[in-house]
């Protein structure tokens, strides 16, 4: 049997019988746990570099609930390299504006992007079913071309036995058990991973004492397109804060603090979260317009991370590896960059042009990705939930304080909103012989801006580039890897102010998940190649 | 001239700091703690037109 655990939004990958079910245990080099939006990521990411890709899930689709509903910029460049973010961008709803709010006043507001030249905005708010819709489109579209990924709907692993260089696992189905072997295992299989268990490996951190209610509402309401946020609201019953946002098919999340001594059961009862629901909405409106309840739940949350990503062959991605609280929507996010970092890396050890521990710095860089998300996220949950009188009565001064005098908003702290994770000063990257722009250096991930009729983020594809702006560069080839060429003759005044600063010219060495490895100011054949080297680990 | 415009490097970690340096404090020790530490910071800002336009700003 194969219980069902909840109930899916889209059927995606439905069950179907596989003769490896009757034969003996077949090996894969990749086999992922879990087809959620991480999963899906690195299954694609892997197939469209020709390495084999086997997600197992013990569904047959993307779990009911909008969960994950902000997606950031970093994550919408990841899925357009991956050729999946058009669908993202035209469904979502783009926001840029937040407005922050104490009791019945507006303190601030904040625009996110007022920079230009980026083809993706900030944010999109998005149902993560449609996120996980839209990366199966896409393999089921890489699949025609060939790219060696396969889905198995209700596959459930029920048993691992790790051996040193691959596992075995026991996998039941609809139609009984069956074995397979991995000589990677990645475990995406999110904050509770069984696979986690199996192997005894804790996952230890903060829990946070409160409980948040989630209402997913439907309503034609013509509240603008922003994010509002309350430090204790002033409508009736609705905590120590709440939150507004809107999603796709005039879908709004609204977000309800409720402290932690609360009935589950009693809260979640749909006339009570009606009662709240029309008193924030009627604070608004006037009055309590037309809706429905799509969606309900209460969650509490911890901020934790594994001590490491990586056992042996086994390696752990996303919720699965590190959990944070929601408030600076660093959950999806956070683990799309995980996916993102070891694809490339997973693809070269596999293919034998790098050596197994390049995976560590998987390991190095993601967990220095996730304490920064836990740090960030710990203090926005701290600003949010005073845990004692006087971080209560410093809480309150700066808001009230924030509301007259413009020093003290940037301490106003509803979620410090993910931004890209960078590298700088880790073991693969090399020299900054440029001494360029800081938000370019070594480590930093390749900002966008436009070029000709598109984007240069569109240029830069999925594989070792080399970027020569204002001057020339040739392909390189060394260690097994291929670096290809690109020039930009003329660079525009974004180009120029983003890549070059005070240079007349530059050439950049930029690995496959787009972040910097090396820059100089002119193209030294020996020095890229050295580079090359430092990038995959065999400096 | 009162500066009332962001002027805090890291305002999150100093926040945090802030507010870990209370951590096991009672209520009359945080009191105390947040008037040494004004009088500290007056001492260093000096400037008495400062001081008179803060205790306004904070009113």
């Amino acid at each position: 049997m194969v219980a069902t655990r909840y109930k899916t939004a889209f059927q995606l990958y439905p069950y179907a019988k596989v003769p490896a079910q009757d034969a003996a245990p077949v090996r894969h080099p990749v086999v992922i746990v879990g087809g959620g939006p991480i999963g899906l990521t690195l299954a694609l990411d892997l197939g469209q570099k020709g390495t084999p890709a086997l997600v197992l899930d013990d569904h047959d689709g993307a779990g009911l609930g909008s969960k994950a509903i902000c997606f950031a910029k970093r994550t919408l460049d990841i899925a357009n390299r991956l050729g999946a973010s058009q669908p993202m961008v035209d469904k979502g709803v783009v926001w840029n504006v937040g407005k922050v709010f104490h009791d019945d006043h507006k303190i601030f507001d904040f625009n996110l992007q007022p920079e230009t030249g980026h083809r993706n905005p900030a944010f999109i708010n998005l149902q993560q079913p449609y996120f996980e819709k839209y990366l199966v489109d896409a393999i089921n579209a890489a699949q025609t071309q060939s790219a060696p990924i396969e889905i198995r709907g209700r596959n459930f692993v029920t048993a691992l036995e790790n051996h040193s260089t691959y596992s075995t696992l026991t996998v039941e189905t609809p139609d009984g058990p069956y074995q397979l072997e991995a000589d990677y295992l990645i475990a995406c299989d999110g904050a509770r991973s069984p696979i986690r268990d199996m192997m005894g490996l804790s996952f230890d951190g903060r829990v946070f004492e409160d409980n948040f209610l989630i209402a997913d509402v439907h309503m034609k309401a013509d509240f603008p397109t922003e994010r509002w946020f309350w430090f204790e609201p002033p409508f009736k019953d609705s905590g120590q804060s709440a939150l507004l946002h809107k999603q796709p098919d005039d879908i709004w999340r609204i977000d309800f603090q409720l402290g932690w001594d609360i009935d589950r059961e009693k809260e979640l009862d749909p006339a009570r979260i009606r009662a709240r629901v029309d008193a924030m909405l009627s604070s608004q409106a006037g009055h309590v317009p037309e809706y429905e309840l799509e969606w309900t739940s209460i969650y509490t949350f911890q901020c934790r991370r594994m001590q490491k990503f990586r056992h042996g062959n086994v390696i752990f991605a996303g919720d699965s590896a590190h959990q944070v609280s929601p408030f600076g929507a660093r959950g999806a996010n956070s683990g799309v960059q995980d996916a993102d970092n070891l694809a490339w890396k997973l693809d070269l050890v596999i293919k034998g042009l790098a050596d197994d521990s390049l995976l560590d710095t998987y390991a190095t860089e993601r967990e220095h990705g996730a304490d920064e998300n836990i740090l960030n996220s710990s203090r926005a949950t701290d600003f949010m939930t005073p845990k004692s009188e006087v971080s209560k009565t410093f809480r309150n001064a700066v808001l009230e304080l924030a509301n007259k005098h413009e020093f003290a908003r940037p301490m106003v702290n509803s979620g410090r909103l993910s931004v890209p994770c960078n590298y700088v000063g880790f073991d693969l990257f090399g020299e900054d012989a440029l001494g360029g722009p800081e938000i370019t250096r070594p480590g930093m991930t390749c900002t966008d801006a436009p070029l000709g009729e598109g984007f240069l983020l569109d240029h830069l594809g999925g594989g070792f580039t080399l970027l020569a702006i204002g001057t020339d560069a040739l392909d390189i080839a060394a260690h097994g890897i291929h670096a290809k060429a690109i020039t930009i003759a003329t660079p525009c005044d974004t180009i120029a102010a983003r890549y070059l600063g005070d240079a007349a010219q530059a050439v950049y060495l930029i690995r496959p998940d787009q972040h910097v490895v090396a820059r100089w100011a002119a193209f030294d054949e020996d020095a890229v190649k050295a580079a090359l080297g430092t990038a995959i680990g065999k400096a | 001239m009162l500066n009332l415009t962001p002027n805090l490097f890291d305002p999150d970690g100093f926040y945090n700091e802030l507010i870990q340096a209370h951590e096991g404090l009672t209520k009359e020790q945080s009191d105390a703690f947040n008037a040494r530490l004004l009088l500290t910071l007056a001492n260093h800002i000096g400037d008495r037109t400062v001081l008179t336009a803060a205790l306004e700003a904070a009113k």
